[in-house]
């Protein structure tokens, strides 16, 4: 939904603007390396087992609640200690988010990059393949795909790519479209390289500061979308740990534990908001960067 | 105009026939269609009977062929689980969700224009750090998490709206308030950015030098100039609200069309899930088609290359 007109620099960026920034892609990136860390490390840092149920240890308060250290977050319905869900619950965010942006980045660039230089009909061609995506509603299509073909760990981040791919097109089309005429590249075409070096090689290392943007602030959304599936019981099996599922999980107790829907809906914020002011604070200071060329 | 308006409404149909045949196909693989109707303990003979009769022993493009001439008069087949005809039962749910993304709609773009414009006056000051936190927050709290916050609040706390049910103003308030509260920062975003544009320009700084009161430099010059992308950010938002509102409605136990999708996924009864990302999709398509006149229509700047 993000309008690709934003990556036009705005005029009258005021002084304050660029600590702001700062701020914003060091405690982002501090974020996302964090969970990134407990997601590697998960069976090193969780205190029990994310699957071990115990019938005796039910609905235990977290600790801040009037509950005990050994479940410092308290247990769910089946006795299953929520803090190492939610250690184990940051790897299957990360794992969709990391995976589908990879395969959708593939598909985007690789059209966005065709499309703007081959311009004519392979253009067109493409743009009406983007229409056609921006006219398919996720929500909808992706629950609906899912329900077909099933709820793995690929099938979703594949899933996920195919409706994700669209901002990666059209800017890495836009950008393509302007270095097409680049001296760089007309003397690359001079000295004989193929068009396929040319593109690869020579025009995306040229734009991956906008493209890396693009790829934090979607698998923000891809992140997003996987909870959404889970929380609607059309992501992952129980007992795998995911954010949304543990949500969906605690909603009969909502009204009782509200702590059970609070820790992971926390957690799904706190990631998505790292990974948004991370790519939005780049993007602030990619443009003042580049104003000063 | 015209020849922009006929381009557009071509590319408009070209976008449909594309879904309406990636529905068609999504229909085909979700299973043999003939097994589905007779049932799992049906006699060969009987699924065989069954392929024939609906004409699914035919090669595929006659098939589509004859499915799109059906879709064309309304007639979508007839859901495996409800026993009804797919359109009666989209025509039943869809004004529910239309009134509910409407209403988000409303509220996002009530809450983002104020929002938007007093981040963009000045850019990096305190208020447009608070607006864009308020964004942030908006973007980044899963709409799961905002619906079962505002149940806790509004509902259990205070008790000011119903939780459960119903498809009144007050019973629709608390789930377009979780809606709007997700669909607010694009909206506040393209004010912002709109207004930071008008502000630096010529005509605000005449109208700063003629000595007017800056409120009335905000509202009657630059409110104008930044509210014609808002009009397409808009009907694109509530374009992904009909198809976004799954979630909500299955917290709030809304009967709108995410609901349905949702149910009909789950029973397998894809004729209802083919139907209903079908009939979002067009509505989508039509909304951007409109966004589109407008915009052109409003701001002759808007230029088709």
């Amino acid at each position: 939904m993000r309008a690709p007109t934003s990556l036009v620099t705005e005029p009258s960026l005021s002084r304050w603007r660029l600590p702001f920034a700062g701020l914003g892609v060091w405690t982002g990136g501090a974020i996302l390396v964090l969970v990134l860390l407990t997601a590697i490390f998960a069976p090193l840092i969780a205190p029990h087992s994310p699957y071990d149920q115990s019938l005796a240890n039910r609905l235990v308060k977290p600790v801040f609640m009037g509950g005990n250290w050994d479940h410092i977050l308290g247990t769910d319905h089946l006795g299953r200690d929520v803090l190492s869900r939610l250690i184990y619950g940051s790897r299957m965010s990360l794992a969709v988010g990391f995976g589908t942006i990879m395969i959708s980045a593939a598909l985007g660039i690789g059209l966005g990059l065709t499309a703007g230089f081959r311009g004519g009909r392979t253009d067109a061609f493409v743009v009406f393949l983007l229409t056609v995506r921006l006219s398919l509603p996720i929500m909808l299509a992706a629950i609906a795909l899912v329900g077909l073909f099933g709820n793995s760990l690929w099938l979703m981040m594949l899933i996920l790519a195919f409706f994700l791919w669209d901002q990666f097109l059209v800017v890495s089309r836009a950008l393509a479209m302007r270095l097409k005429n680049a001296e760089f590249v007309l003397a690359a075409r001079a000295a004989g390289f193929s068009e396929l070096h040319i593109m690869f090689r020579e025009v995306l290392p040229n734009m991956l500061g906008p493209l890396v943007i693009v790829a934090t602030l979607e698998m923000a959304h891809a992140i997003m979308l996987e909870s959404a599936l889970s929380f609607l019981g059309l992501g992952i099996r129980p007992p795998a740990a995911s954010w949304g599922l543990m949500i969906a999980e605690a909603k009969d107790f909502v009204y009782f534990e509200a702590w059970m829907v609070n820790i992971p809906g926390f957690a799904i914020f706190v990631l998505v908001a790292g990974i948004t002011l991370f790519g939005e604070g780049l993007r602030t200071v990619f443009e003042n960067s580049s104003d000063q060329r | 105009m015209k020849s922009f308006l006929i381009r557009r409404a071509l590319m408009a149909v070209m976008v449909l026939l594309t879904i309406s045949f990636i529905s068609f196909i999504m229909l085909k693989v979700s299973g043999d269609l003939a097994i589905s109707l007779a049932g799992e303990n049906a006699g060969a003979d009987y699924v065989e009977f069954l392929r024939k009769t609906y004409g699914w022993d035919r090669p595929l493009y006659i098939q589509y062929a004859d499915w799109l001439w059906n879709a064309l008069h309304g007639n979508l087949g007839a859901s495996f689980y409800y026993g009804k005809q797919v359109m009666e039962l989209v025509a039943e749910r869809m004004p529910v969700t239309m009134k509910l993304g409407a209403l988000a709609t409303g509220l996002s773009i009530t809450a983002a224009i104020p929002l938007g414009m007093a981040a963009g006056i000045r850019p990096g000051s305190f208020v447009d750090r608070a607006v864009l936190l308020i964004a942030l927050l908006g973007g980044a709290t899963p709409i799961f998490w905002t619906s079962f916050l505002l149940i806790l609040m509004l509902g259990l706390n205070l008790r000011w709206l119903p939780i459960t049910g119903g498809a009144d103003l007050q019973h629709l308030l608390m789930p377009a308030l979780a809606l709007s509260f997700y669909a607010m920062p694009a909206i506040i975003r393209i004010v912002r950015s709109g207004m930071i544009d008008v502000m630096a320009s010529d005509y605000i700084r005449t109208a700063k030098a003629k000595g007017l009161r800056p409120l009335e430099i905000y509202f009657r010059h630059a409110l104008r100039n930044t509210l014609v992308p808002v009009v397409a950010v808009a009907s694109v938002q509530f374009g992904f609200l009909l198809g976004g509102s799954v979630v909500v409605e299955n917290i709030f136990a809304i009967n709108g069309i995410g609901y349905l999708t949702w149910e009909a996924i789950n029973q397998n009864d894809y004729p209802v899930v083919q139907a209903s990302v079908l009939t979002v999709s067009t509505a989508y398509v039509v909304l951007t088609l409109f966004a589109d006149i407008v915009n052109r229509a409003i701001d002759p700047r808007i230029r088709l290359e």
